[in-house]
């Protein structure tokens, strides 16, 4: 039995790692939903776009080249060089600040007001529109992203537990590495919202719209910023997953993952954020482990986080930790 | 001038209380149904039925269910394509398990067990509410498809793990499998969509459509008022999901014939449905239609543009449709939140005052 359970730890450690990559995206739509009351469903499609360009920056593809191509019948695909990683990044949060400009500046501004279910649906149509112009700006091949993160399997652990346990645990170097960006992530955004005026001008935003606007904060700049936040955790997001699996259609999809992370944790609270994608890191390998591939035939990873979720929420509406749902006439 | 309201008197409760009150209105609904009923059917062939009309008909079947959900009833789901999933498997078993009867009865008989599975997905919807029950909806997309997947009942073990419909028929003629004509099969999803479409009107024009309006505009405040909230949701998720549950069945048996259900019925489906309504109209029944074929349209407009006029590769015409698609939702919830179906209203009222406005 010893055995099994060194298996069960294996895949209760390689939960945890994943269950921070959810929670790293879910932490995206926790900022803007807090801030601004928008769900954002296209938070994983600006992950994916966040990969893409920076894949495409890196690689010195000319953007729209296939566009171009098709329009004016030229042949251009390659500026001819190589931009380092660091910069690459730099000009991609150039790029995804300029998007969250765009996105305030030309389709919530117009939507103030408007019911949060307008909104959610905004912003999946924002979602197919970014996916497009993602794939018309740099193609839609799978791409492969190395910005220097190390990969491959943690030779010190591995040790380290067959000596111990007799048994040697698989864990990949790229998922401590997100770890322990993630969790720096978290830190720095919660002592930004905690001691800096911009945090604190943005916490007074998510509670109370008005009375921020009245003491004097800028709703129109808080948005920007809120986006922009949320387009750099995005592109954290994007380049861990995209070292992981390689830049792909599917890298959005990983939205879909976050999702019951958010309602298992309450949309508003970044902790629960945290825990809830641990929860469901943890569950839903587990279950697939212990359970799923047993006896289910497999592949429940794919329903299991929203199973969990909704079971949950059938008990407590609000999440873990979101705030006490109050409802008066 | 053009629209008029006025000189239409009604002299008895039923003509004041009937569908289209206006004489106008009814006589362009009568001249619609005889166009649909019998001018197209003898003008159509195979590339028409499949490429506009049965997409635009099935279509228009699952939006109407979709916007009594969400539209008249406020209870957003994102599960739309589970559940036409639901009815496309449980024809599939019926028409398997019992070869001789009809094919009506079977896509009644799938929208019934559909209804049964949206009751059952409807259920949390009493506790939980707005965002909380959309991502909700998606455990019922993603556990369906699943289940559909990897139970080999549901596709009587066949080998690919594909459903595909054997030859039935209806009133003798057939209508699924490989020798079909293309008058019977429109003719047979032109029945289901003005079933559909009666119904859901008069549904929503009666007393259980006010219930829902009711919830949607406030529920604790339609609570206080007398409204079951428990019995109003549950009805609205079982109505749509009869109505998508046979509009999956017939977008499996007539339409497409073979069916992989990742493919089909995956969330993608999920979200084309529910644009389809926002761009129609929420709580709407011509917007229904309208935005149904609107999205049915789009594609093959794009296609005819892109690639057979302009000569542009595939692949990029499909990325454009993603951008022009994604711009227009966000474009029409913007400059008009309430669809195509406002824009109609809008012209009637400027057909009324023309040619001499204000």
């Amino acid at each position: 039995m010893p055995e099994q359970l060194a298996f069960a730890l294996e895949v209760t450690a390689n939960g945890l790692m994943a269950g921070v990559l959810y929670a790293l995206v879910a932490l995206g739509f926790v900022l803007i939903y807090k801030a601004s009351g928008i769900f954002n469903y296209a938070q994983g499609v600006m992950a994916l776009f966040a990969a893409l360009t920076l894949a495409g920056i890196m690689d010195g593809q000319v953007p729209f080249s296939h566009l171009i191509n098709a329009v004016f019948g030229t042949d251009v695909h390659h500026f001819g060089w190589n931009v380092p990683a660091f910069l690459a990044i730099l000009l991609t949060m150039v790029v995804m600040i300029a998007l969250a400009y765009a996105v305030q500046r030309l389709v919530f501004r117009h939507l103030v007001g408007q019911e949060p279910i307008i909104l959610f649906m905004a912003t999946i149509g924002l979602a197919y529109f970014l996916e497009g112009v993602g794939d018309l700006m740099w193609g839609s091949d799978i791409k492969s992203m190395d910005v220097g993160l190390p990969q491959g399997i943690n030779m010190w652990i591995d040790e380290t537990t067959f000596e111990a346990l007799g048994y040697g645990f698989f864990i990949d170097n790229l998922d401590i590495v997100a770890s322990i960006i993630a969790a720096l992530l978290v830190i720095g955004l919660v002592m930004f919202a905690q001691y800096t005026k911009q945090g604190r001008a943005m916490r007074a935003v998510a509670d109370d719209h008005q009375a921020a606007l009245s003491v004097g904060v800028s709703l129109n700049f808080i948005w920007i910023l809120v986006w922009s936040l949320a387009g750099f955790v995005a592109l954290v997001a994007g380049i861990m997953w995209g070292t992981k699996s390689g830049v792909q259609f599917s890298l959005s999809l990983i939205a879909l993952k976050a999702l019951p992370v958010l309602m298992l944790g309450g949309f508003t609270s970044i902790p629960g954020a945290i825990v809830g994608g641990l929860i469901i890191g943890v569950g839903e390998k587990l279950f697939e482990f212990l359970i799923g591939a047993p006896f289910l035939g497999g592949a429940t990873e794919n329903w299991f986080a929203y199973m969990l979720a909704l079971i949950f929420l059938v008990f407590r509406p609000q999440g873990l930790f979101g705030e006490k749902i109050i409802e008066r006439v | 001038m053009l629209y008029r309201e006025s000189g239409d008197f009604s002299s008895s409760y039923a003509e004041d209380s009937q569908t289209f009150p206006i004489k106008f209105d009814r006589y362009r609904y009568y001249f619609v149904l005889f166009i649909a009923i019998a001018v197209i059917p003898f003008m159509i062939n195979d590339y028409w039925v499949n490429s506009l009309f049965l997409p635009f008909l099935i279509y228009a079947i699952a939006a109407i269910g979709l916007n009594i959900l969400v539209g008249y009833c406020g209870q957003v789901s994102l599960g739309t394509g589970g559940f036409m999933a639901v009815g496309a498997y449980a024809c599939y078993k019926l028409m398997t398990s019992f070869p001789d009867v009809s094919m009506l009865v079977h896509v009644l008989l799938s929208g019934l067990v559909t209804a049964a599975v949206g009751v059952l997905f409807g259920l949390p919807s009493l506790r939980i509410k707005g965002f909380y029950l959309a991502v909700a909806t998606l455990a019922a997309q993603f556990f369906l498809v699943w289940l559909f997947n990897r139970v080999p009942w549901f596709y009587n073990y066949s080998a690919s793990g594909q459903i595909s419909a054997p030859e039935r028929t209806f009133l003798g003629i057939n209508i699924t499998g490989a020798n079909t004509q293309a008058w019977a099969t429109y003719l047979f999803c032109l029945m289901f969509v003005i079933f559909s479409a009666y119904v859901a009107r008069n549904l929503t024009r009666g007393s259980v459509g006010r219930k829902w309006m009711a919830i949607r505009d406030m529920d604790i405040a339609a609570e206080i008022i007398g409204v079951n909230p428990l019995r109003a949701k549950l009805t609205a998720f079982a109505v749509s999901s009869f109505f998508i549950g046979i509009s999956g069945a017939l977008f499996f048996a007539i339409y497409l014939g073979a069916v992989e259900v990742g493919e089909v019925f995956g969330i993608q489906k999920s979200f084309l449905v529910l644009f389809m309504i926002i761009i129609g109209g929420l709580g709407s029944i011509f917007g229904s239609f309208a935005g149904a074929a609107f999205l049915v349209l789009l594609p093959v407009v794009l296609k005819i543009v892109g690639v057979d006029w302009l000569g542009w590769p595939t692949d990029i015409v499909a990325h454009l449709q993603l951008v022009i698609v994604g711009g227009l939702i966000i474009v029409f919830l913007i400059a008009e939140p309430h669809g195509l179906a406002q824009l109609w209203r809008v012209a009637k009222e400027k057909l009324r005052l023309w040619p001499f406005p204000h």
